[in-house]
């Protein structure tokens, strides 16, 4: 009993990580046969929220592989904590960035919690076992996703939004201060949707970063602060949320007539 | 709100912390204990009875006698200067391709890679062929077999190294298709050379065991290799996920692609080396192990080594028993023991 609650006391420490701030320098993504569009300079800064939002090929999941250091830039850098990222090895950035994949490959299927586990691996060395407290983590972060019944099952048993909730949970047991979520609602039913948009929310407020390509206006305008807008040809802009939302630009970035209403003192935009 | 929110985390951490304390995951960590003791068991009594099987058998309580250091001479001369030899060389083949196998379908992702199928074993066929061809020495064909096995690797690796990295897919076709054009040239080696020489020949493609006296190298290359590769294994679980996924984890996937590839060649030249080119045991030893263990290449790895170091001991204990005097070539026996189980527990699981 005691030694359990040491160990939640524990979790807590590790759980809140110093916050860091990931900044593009005059960013150029790499895309193969396109031309280079403007750069991109902005910093992302611990306890923002922010949303990409673009044209399916507008390049959302290059730009988010590039700031996690995943792919090379064709110019310009990606700072973590002041540092360059191809100054650092690939443990260091995953102890502060979790990445959230739309694909993944699972040739040989782990249980869920081997899964989120493994969410673990960038802190622990070569002859390690994950620890009590790694444990503790993965099961909280399951239990956060609400799949703490399947925690035994095969992920390849499970369904598209089940497996997306895994992936989540795996992130949040890495307890990074910087989220790279791409399509992070992928699968999910809307309950799901906003549990893990609060989830997001919730980490932002202890500190953490959040970056997320999204699909759905209406999550972006409801639960991001920053809006990073992604043109086809490459150009992007981006600002503060409230002046991102304006129908205009959205109709001619999706090129697709919107009709705008309000709830709650946010926008809500249906295609027409 | 926001501290009752605190509350009730820190209320759900330590349920979840009594939770493990109870019963749940350490469970999983004596489980895998107990399954490489019991495997450990299986190679011993593997051991046991390839050194007292055979023409003159030998009780439990002789071959006590022998290790104890007394016991008949004719008895300590079969122990100690042929079973003894024999069974460590099958034991360290069998372990050296079911470690190979089980690194090369973490590395390319895919339960059917394995030394055989990719080609490397055809690589060291023709190999020591075209030293037996030649009318060299042993020696000669082992080392022309170790060649041919490692250029058959950085032929099928090199080709299915394009742009961007390796597709598993692409390495996995690359190699069947290396493995079809050395079946190829088996073949008419076969037809060139003098009918004397064809059962040497064709045993040595089967695999066999009766020519290994120097297990020795063998057991140099498959302990380290050993030591080596059980602090990857949590690695090659991330690496499993796919290479994204594994650098988003913090893992540095070039170097560990590479370092397991080599692993895996190396491996593979020896054991072609020391018995031939004998397939199954590479593809199927880690597979089965995965049905019954999981996924944990922790567990994966040694546990491939035991497995398939005990198989193959059994496989040739029958292979030169069961027609005695005639010997068959241990790889019918891995065959025909490994493809009906490997069905059976395919078609069980799901």
């Amino acid at each position: 009993m005691k030694t359990a609650s040491d160990l939640a006391r524990k979790t807590k420490q590790s759980s809140t990580q110093p916050s860091v701030r990931l900044q593009a320098q005059e960013l150029v993504v790499d895309i193969p046969g396109r031309a280079s569009g403007r750069p991109f300079n902005a910093c992302i800064e611990p306890g923002q929220r922010w949303g990409v939002l673009g044209p399916n090929g507008a390049g959302k999941t290059s730009l988010l592989h590039t700031l996690a250091g995943l792919r090379p830039p064709r110019s310009g850098q990606v700072l973590l904590d002041g540092k360059p990222l191809a100054q650092l090895s690939r443990r260091d950035i995953a102890r502060h960035v979790a990445v959230i994949f739309q694909e993944r490959q699972d040739g040989f299927p782990a249980t869920v919690f081997e899964t989120a586990l493994i969410g673990r691996h960038p802190f622990l060395s070569l002859w390690q076992r994950e620890s009590a407290q790694d444990i503790l983590l993965a099961q909280n972060a399951l239990d956060a996703m609400s799949l703490t019944p399947l925690q035994d099952r095969l992920v390849t048993t499970l369904s598209g939004g089940e497996r997306q909730r895994v992936a989540i949970a795996t992130a949040l047991a890495q307890s990074p201060s910087v989220w790279l979520a791409d399509e992070p609602t992928n699968h999910l039913d809307l309950h799901h949707q906003v549990a893990v948009m609060k989830l997001l929310a919730e980490q932002a407020n202890h500190g953490a970063s959040v970056f997320m390509c999204l699909h759905d206006l209406n999550l972006a305008a409801r639960w991001c602060d920053h809006l990073l807008l992604l043109y086809p040809d490459g150009e992007l802009c981006f600002g503060p949320a409230e002046k991102m939302l304006v129908p205009e630009a959205l109709e001619r970035l999706y090129g697709q007539k919107l009709a705008v209403t309000e709830i709650n003192g946010k926008p809500v935009f249906v295609p027409i | 709100m926001h501290d009752d929110k605190e509350s009730v985390d820190h209320k759900a951490a330590l349920e979840a912390g009594r939770d493990t304390l109870k019963n749940e995951r350490p469970s999983s960590n004596r489980h895998s204990i107990v399954a490489l003791a019991l495997l450990a068991i299986i190679s011993l009594i593997a051991f046991a009875a390839a050194v007292s099987v055979g023409s003159v058998s030998i009780s439990i309580a002789e071959l006590w006698a022998v290790i104890c250091g007394s016991g008949e001479d004719l008895h300590r001369d079969l122990i100690i200067s042929l079973r003894t030899p024999r069974a460590l060389a099958a034991f360290s083949t069998g372990g050296l391709l079911a470690l190979a196998g089980a690194l090369m379908q973490v590395l390319l992702r895919n339960p059917l890679a394995d030394p055989y199928v990719l080609g490397l074993s055809g690589g060291a066929a023709v190999g020591a062929l075209g030293a037996m061809l030649a009318g060299a020495g042993m020696a000669v064909v082992s080392g022309s077999a170790f060649g041919g096995a490692l250029l058959s690797t950085f032929l099928v690796f090199g080709l299915a190294h394009g742009a961007g990295g390796w597709s598993p897919t692409r390495l996995l076709l690359t190699g069947i298709v290396v493995a079809a054009g050395w079946g190829a040239v088996i073949t008419f080696m076969l037809t060139m050379s003098p009918a004397d020489s064809l059962p040497g020949m064709l045993y040595w493609l089967m695999g066999d065991l009766s020519y290994a006296r120097t297990p020795y190298v063998a057991w140099a290359v498959l302990v380290p290799a050993v030591l080596l590769t059980l602090p990857m294994g949590r690695s090659l679980n991330v690496l499993a996920r796919g290479p994204l996924q594994a650098a988003a984890l913090g893992v540095a996937v070039r170097p560990l692609e590479w370092s397991v590839y080599i692993l895996a060649s190396l491996l593979t030249a020896v054991a072609v080396t020391t018995a031939g080119s004998v397939g199954f045991v590479g593809l199927i030893v880690p597979h089965m192990l995965r049905l019954v263990l999981g996924n944990d290449q922790r567990i994966i790895l040694p546990a491939s080594v035991l497995a398939g170091g005990a198989l193959l001991t059994f496989a040739d204990t029958l292979a030169r028993t069961v027609m005695a005097p005639e010997q068959l070539p241990v790889g019918v026996i891995t065959a025909l023991l490994g493809v009906p189980t490997f069905l059976f527990l395919l078609h069980r699981s799901r």
